[in-house]
C-alpha cells in the first residue's frame, strides 16, 4: 500500500520517514539548480487550502509545487465563505469538486487534517491541524539535522518553549523518538505538562534552561505564541531571563550544535539575535530543506513518473 | 363492574425484581386501565392482552433523570415525541428534560407547554426540571414555585453550575421550603473555559485544550458546603470523576441530602477513547480509566443514585465539524441498559436488584418519590431480557439525532416492553431482540 496522505508524524515508522527523508536529497541538490523547473507533475495541481494565516509554510507549498510542474490555487479562509457560515466539511467538498488532486491543508483546529481525509478522496497533506502536528516541518528539521551531524539517530535535542501548545513540538517529537533520540523540553512548567514523557518514549522535562542544554547534540527553539487565548502570557521579560536561548547559554551545548527554529523568529524575545545570526543557527537551511521535502512529498502523493513503484516500499 | 370496560394487560410469567419491596420471584402482573390490580401465579382476566414474559424480567418502569428533548425550540435535534419515543424504547417510562430549552423553561407558561405537549404526543411520563436562575443566565431566581405547581420535579442550570455561591444558597433555601431537589452540572468554569475533553495523556497527543479532573470536584465540594448550610437537597449531575465521588461519599457519610447520578458513556468509555471524532465529545468529558473504575465501583457501592443518560441530541449538521468546534453531547437512551447490563450486571459487579434499582428507586428517591409493582400503584413497567443478543443500529433510531459512539455496539440484553400507565409504549420485534 502507498502513503496516501501525510497527516501526522505518529504513526509513521523510522523506515517510512527515512525513504522520506531520502527521496527529498535529489530535491535539495536540485535548488542549487539556476534553472529550478521540472515537467514531473505537469498538468497536477494542488490546492493550499490555508485556513489560517501562514506566510512561509504556503509559500514553500507552493514553491515546491510549481518547481514540479504543477499548479496551486490558494484558498485563503479570509476571503471565503467561512465568515457566511459555511462548514469545513462543506467547504472542503467544494474545493474536492474543483478535481485537485491534492489538498494542502492549514488549519487552526486539531484534527482538522483527519477529518478534511476522511471527507475527501484526493491526498491530503497536513500543513499544520492546530495544535496537534505539523509533519512537513518536522521532516524538514530532520533533514537539516541529517545534513548538520551526518545522522539522526542516538542524538541529544533540547527543545525549548511552550511545548504544549505546539505542533511543531509534537511532530519532532514523534519524529525524533522513533530514531532513539533523547529529549529534553524546556519551558514554562505550565508548558511542559509531565504527558509528554508518556506519549513518547526518552522524553525528560528540565525546567533550567542551562542544565537542559548541557551536552546537546541539537537545540530546538520555539516561537512564543502571543497570541495565546486561554492561557495568559508570561511577563516578556521573565520569559526572556528565564528561557531566552542566548551565546553564553548555547555554550552549555555541545559545540557546533545546531540552532533550529521553526520561525517567524522573534529576535530578543526567544533568541538572542546574536545566536540567530550566527554559525551555529540552521533556520536559512531549514527554509531551503523545507521546499526540498515538500517537493518529495508531493512527488510521491500525485505519483509522478516513477514514484508510484518506489513510494509503494513506503508500507502505510 | 368499572374494570371490565378498561382495558387489560396480563404479563404472565415474568421475573418480578421490584427493589422497594426487596421482591425477586416469579409472578404474574394484572394491570387494568391504568393501575396494577393483581399479582401472584396463575392469574387469569377475560379479554385481556396477554403478554408471556417467561425469561424475562418485569421491572418498576424506569426513570431517567437527565436528558434533553429540545423542544421548545430546537426540534430539528429532538422533539417530546421523538424523544419519548426513544426513550420508550430504551425502557424509560419517565423522562425528565433538563430546562436548556430555547426559551429556557424558567417560567410556568413554558413548563405548562412542555406538559401539554407531553400530554399530546409523548411515549413517556415526561416530569421537566426548571431553570434554578432567569434564563439560566445565574443572575436572579427563577419562577421556581410557580413551575412547581405546573409540574417541575427539580432546578438545575444544567449545562453550567450554578454560578455563584451565594446563587446557589439562594436557591438552595428557596427549593428546601418547596421540597424540591436541586441538581447542579459541577464545573469550575475557569478551568473548563476552552476545554472539549479531559486533560492528560490523550488531550496533550491530540493537541486539544482539556480539563482537569478536578474541575468538577471543585465545584461538588462547594455545592456539599453549601448543601450543609441550607440544609436542601443536593443532586449532582452526571458525576465523572473519582474525586467528585469521593465528595459525595463523604457527604452521605456525613448524613447530608446528596446524591448523585452517572452515565452509562462515563462508566463505558474513557478518554483514550477520544480521537477527533465528535461523537465522542461530552461534557463532563469522559474521564480517565481510574474515574471509570470508581464510578464503577460507586455504582455498585450505593454511593451513585442513578444512572442518567444525559440523553444531548444534536441534528447531524451541528456535529459534523472539527471536534474543537462540536458541541457537547450524545444520545442515550436506547443504549443505557444495555451498557449497564454489559457493564454492570454480566461482569459481575452488581446483583439484578440493584441494576433495576439504579433505573428505579434511586431516581425516584432523588425525586422524593417512590416506584413499586405492587396493587394500587401505576402501571409503569419495564420489561426486559437479561440475554438476547441485539444490535444497535443507529439508523432506526426513534431520535431524531444520530450522535452516538455506540452504533453497531452488540449487547447481551436490553428492553422488551414498556409499560406506561397501563399502554404498551414500546414493544421489541421478535426477530430484533
Amino acid at each position: 500500500m502507498r502513503l496516501r496522505h501525510l497527516l501526522a508524524i505518529e504513526p509513521l515508522t523510522a523506515e517510512e520517514i527515512a525513504f522520506l527523508l531520502d527521496q527529498a536529497r535529489p530535491f535539495q541538490q536540485f535548488q542549487q539548480y539556476p534553472l529550478k523547473k521540472l515537467a514531473t507533475l505537469r498538468g497536477k495541481s494542488v490546492v493550499l487550502a490555508f485556513f489560517e494565516p501562514s506566510t512561509r509554510t504556503r509559500l514553500s507549498f507552493a514553491a515546491a509545487a510549481s518547481r514540479l510542474g504543477a499548479d496551486t490555487y490558494v484558498f485563503q479562509a479570509e476571503a471565503s465563505s467561512l465568515k457566511k457560515g459555511e462548514s469545513l466539511a462543506d467547504t472542503v467538498r467544494t474545493l474536492e469538486a474543483m478535481k485537485p488532486d491534492c489538498i494542502v491543508l492549514r488549519h487552526s483546529a486539531s484534527g482538522a487534517a483527519a477529518f478534511v481525509a476522511e471527507r475527501v478522496g484526493v491526498p491530503v497533506i497536513n500543513a499544520g491541524d492546530g495544535q496537534h502536528e505539523h509533519p512537513t516541518q518536522a521532516l524538514l528539521d530532520a533533514l537539516t539535522i541529517r545534513d548538520r551531524l551526518g545522522r539522526l539517530e542516538g542524538l541529544a535535542v533540547t527543545i525549548v518553549g511552550d511545548i504544549l501548545h505546539s505542533r511543531v513540538a509534537r511532530s519532532n517529537l514523534h519524529l525524533l523518538s522513533k530514531f532513539g533520540c533523547r529529549l529534553t523540553l524546556c519551558g514554562p512548567p505550565m508548558w511542559v505538562p509531565e504527558e509528554f514523557e508518556r506519549i513518547v518514549p526518552g522524553v525528560r522535562r528540565v525546567f533550567v534552561l542551562e542544565e537542559a542544554l548541557d551536552g546537546a547534540d541539537v537545540v530546538m527553539v520555539l516561537r512564543v505564541q502571543q497570541e495565546r487565548l486561554h492561557e495568559p502570557m508570561l511577563p516578556r521579560e521573565e520569559y526572556i531571563a528565564q528561557y531566552q536561548l542566548t551565546p553564553e547559554r548555547l555554550r552549555r551545548a555541545r559545540p557546533g550544535a545546531p540552532v533550529l527554529h521553526p520561525g517567524p523568529m522573534i529576535r530578543g524575545l526567544e533568541i538572542d539575535p546574536a545566536v540567530a545570526d550566527g554559525p551555529q543557527a540552521a533556520v536559512l537551511e531549514q527554509v531551503t530543506n523545507g521546499v526540498a521535502v515538500r517537493m518529495a512529498l508531493l512527488y510521491l502523493l500525485l505519483g509522478g513518473a516513477g514514484g508510484i513503484e518506489r513510494s509503494a516500499e513506503i508500507a502505510h | 363492574m368499572e374494570s371490565s370496560v378498561l382495558p387489560k394487560l396480563l404479563i404472565k410469567g415474568g421475573r418480578v425484581v421490584d427493589p422497594a419491596s426487596g421482591t425477586d420471584r416469579v409472578s404474574d402482573v394484572l394491570v387494568v386501565g391504568d393501575k396494577i390490580v393483581a399479582m401472584g401465579t396463575g392469574l387469569e382476566a377475560e379479554q385481556a392482552r396477554v403478554v408471556d414474559a417467561t425469561g424475562l424480567v418485569v421491572a418498576p418502569g424506569f426513570i431517567d433523570l437527565h436528558c434533553h428533548l429540545r423542544e421548545p425550540g430546537e426540534e430539528t435535534s429532538e422533539t417530546i415525541e421523538t424523544g419519548t419515543r426513544a426513550a420508550a424504547r430504551g425502557g424509560f417510562t419517565v423522562v425528565c428534560p433538563m430546562p436548556n430549552t430555547r426559551p429556557v423553561n424558567d417560567n410556568a407558561a413554558v413548563t405548562r407547554a412542555i406538559c401539554e405537549r407531553a400530554a399530546a404526543v409523548a411515549a413517556t411520563r415526561v416530569w421537566p426540571i426548571g431553570a434554578a436562575s432567569q434564563g439560566s443566565r445565574g443572575e436572579a431566581l427563577a419562577e421556581i414555585a410557580a413551575m412547581k405547581a405546573e409540574g417541575i420535579v427539580a432546578v438545575t442550570d444544567d449545562g453550567r453550575p450554578i454560578a455563584t455561591a451565594r446563587l446557589l444558597r439562594q436557591v438552595m433555601e428557596y427549593c428546601r421550603e418547596l421540597d424540591l431537589p436541586v441538581i447542579d452540572h459541577c464545573e469550575d468554569p475557569s478551568l473548563a473555559d476552552g476545554a472539549v475533553m479531559r486533560e492528560g495523556t490523550q488531550s496533550v497527543r491530540l493537541g486539544l485544550p482539556g480539563m482537569p479532573a478536578a474541575t468538577e470536584a471543585i465545584a461538588v465540594a462547594r455545592d456539599v458546603l453549601i448543601a450543609e448550610l441550607t440544609g436542601a437537597r443536593l443532586h449532582i449531575a452526571h458525576l465523572s470523576t473519582r474525586s467528585a465521588l469521593e465528595l459525595v461519599r463523604q457527604a452521605k457519610q456525613r448524613g447530608l441530602a446528596v446524591t448523585c447520578e452517572v452515565t452509562p458513556h462515563h462508566f463505558t468509555l474513557t478518554d483514550e477513547d477520544v480521537s477527533y471524532d465528535s461523537r465522542f465529545k461530552v461534557n463532563p468529558p469522559l474521564g480517565s480509566q481510574d474515574d471509570r473504575e470508581a464510578l464503577l465501583a460507586g455504582l455498585a457501592d450505593g454511593t451513585v443514585d442513578a444512572i442518567a443518560t444525559d440523553h444531548a441530541p444534536h441534528e447531524p449538521a451541528r456535529k459534523d465539524v472539527e471536534f474543537e468546534r462540536a458541541p457537547f453531547g450524545m444520545i442515550g437512551f436506547e443504549t443505557a441498559l444495555g451498557l449497564a447490563l454489559d457493564r454492570l450486571y454480566h461482569t459481575g459487579l452488581v446483583s439484578l436488584m440493584r441494576l433495576v434499582e439504579l433505573f428505579t428507586t434511586g431516581p425516584a428517591r432523588v425525586l422524593g418519590r417512590q416506584r413499586r409493582i405492587a396493587p394500587g400503584e401505576p402501571a409503569d413497567l419495564t420489561l426486559f431480557s437479561l440475554d438476547r443478543r441485539w444490535t444497535y443500529r443507529v439508523a432506526e433510531s426513534a431520535s431524531r439525532s444520530r450522535n452516538t459512539p455506540f452504533d453497531g455496539w452488540s449487547f447481551r440484553g436490553g428492553p422488551v416492553m414498556t409499560v406506561v400507565g397501563g399502554r404498551i409504549v414500546y414493544e421489541a420485534r421478535r426477530e430484533s431482540l
